[in-house]
């Protein structure tokens, strides 16, 4: 026991670059990908039929192929293109193009849910359309897909343990590399686990509490 | 394991070349159904110690559940895979994979079962006690059919999100869909393709998915509506 304990501090340092590897790719995915979502929302309902066909695909599209091949996609397709970016932003292109297919349905979801009467109330107000948008329908849909948006970053964290497989070195990458070296898997793997663990288990609590704080406002 | 891909020329790969994708299909399928059916299992007794009165259930519970959902899939596959033998268990990537994913879903299963029993209205308890049923009785003929109609969204949107993070165990070599895909994109330029072909056959597989699930659910609010 003792003897793993030292393991542990000794290989702590590496497993650590690497969260904070993850925890960057999270947050710029989550940055970039939520405004997008956004657009993607209101494109979905949009009266323009080519825009909002155009949006309805994306978010299928990106609902509907594992994040994994949406990496392997931008890596392997990115270069077909004549354009190599790194690997970390390859990881940040996919994982914000997950972050907005999700984040576009729960939007619209959210956006859908504003009481008409509101709408109307709005429009009583002679508000024009923009200023209806951007001071009475994002505000209350917004509140309305909160939890899901918080559910959607802890689901993007954990889903960064996937760029992995194409070579950024974030928390997964690094345990893989250590357990290489070291032959003693199933240590560094538990380590890691227990370091996604310390942080998606506190923020899926804090989630549950903002879901019931919601559900009881309504 | 057989390896379906690795040894094909990459010169086949086309748009119309999909065989390797096409012969991956029943390794998703098995990886998928495999870790559901686990998953269902071990979610029954996690539900009934997650309710339970007795503290220390309660506790294992939900520190079972809070664990297999909070760390990744992947991380899970690589301490099975590679962690695992460290202390004897060996096994082969279908089998890890089937186990990692299964000890996940019976996490996410056991917390919708919850939800499906926590939907059943108190009143339908106590009247099957007031009609003198025995507990089997109640829970099979009352409880458990109302449950599972509030469950089923849950359950179909669950087992179409596995499909898809059944990709995961390409990383421990299953030679599943996307291992197929990937093997052919490190070799040729046009792999790529492969990722487009797999991707629609993932959506090929969960809408139907989707629309059935939809379908047997307006079935039972039918039959429950009467």
């Amino acid at each position: 026991m003792t003897n793993m304990f030292q393991f542990w501090a000794g290989i702590f340092p590496k497993l650590f670059g690497g969260l904070i590897v993850s925890l960057e790719l999270t947050a710029l995915s989550l940055l970039i990908g939520l405004p997008l979502g956004l657009l993607l929302a209101l494109g979905v309902s949009s009266r323009f039929k080519p825009l909002s066909w155009l949006s309805i695909a994306l978010v299928e599209i990106g609902r509907g192929a594992p994040a994994l091949v949406v990496l392997y996609v931008v890596y392997f397709g990115l270069p077909a293109l004549h354009w190599s970016p790194t690997a970390f932003l390859c990881a940040v292109i996919g994982l914000t193009y997950t972050t907005a297919a999700y984040a576009g349905e729960y939007l619209r979801g959210g956006l859908r849910s504003v009481n008409a009467g509101t709408i109307e109330a709005g429009q009583a107000l002679a508000l024009t359309n923009a200023d209806l948008l951007r001071f009475v329908i994002i505000p209350q849909g917004l509140r309305v897909a909160i939890p899901s948006l918080m559910g959607l970053a802890i689901q993007i964290f954990q889903a960064t343990s996937l760029t992995y497989s194409i070579t950024v070195s974030e928390l997964t990458a690094n345990a893989y590399s250590i357990s290489n070296q070291t032959f003693r898997a199933l240590e560094t793997f538990a380590l890691a686990g227990l370091m996604y663990a310390a942080i998606t288990i506190p923020a899926s609590w804090v989630t549950r509490q903002v879901e019931r704080r919601m559900s009881l406002g309504q | 394991m057989t390896q379906l891909t690795s040894d094909k020329p990459a010169e086949e790969v086309s748009v119309g070349g999909s065989a390797p994708i096409i012969l991956a299909i029943p390794y998703t399928l098995m990886v998928t159904v495999g870790a559901f059916l686990i998953g269902f299992v071990i979610a029954i007794p996690l539900m009934f110690m997650r309710g339970s009165k007795f503290v220390p259930f309660r506790l294992v519970a939900q520190g079972f559940i809070d664990i297999a959902r909070g760390i990744p899939p992947i991380v899970w596959l690589f301490f099975i895979y590679f962690g695992l033998p460290g202390i004897g268990v060996l096994l082969d990537p279908l089998e890890a994979a089937i186990i990692g994913l299964g000890i996940i879903s019976a996490g996410y299963l056991a917390e919708i079962f919850r939800g499906g029993l926590v939907a059943v209205h108190k009143g339908q308890f106590e009247a099957s006690h007031a009609l003198g049923l025995g507990g089997w009785t109640m829970f099979t003929k009352v409880i458990a059919p109302q449950a599972l109609r509030a469950m089923l969204p849950g359950l179909a949107t669950y087992f179409i999100g596995l499909v898809k993070d059944s990709s995961i165990a390409s990383v421990i070599g299953v030679t599943e869909m996307v291992f197929a895909a990937s093997t052919y994109a490190r070799r040729s330029p046009e792999g790529i393709l492969l990722f487009f072909i797999a991707a629609i056959v993932y959506m090929a597989l969960s809408i139907p998915m989707g629309l059935a699930a939809r379908g047997m659910e307006a079935r039972m609010r039918k039959a429950g509506a009467r």
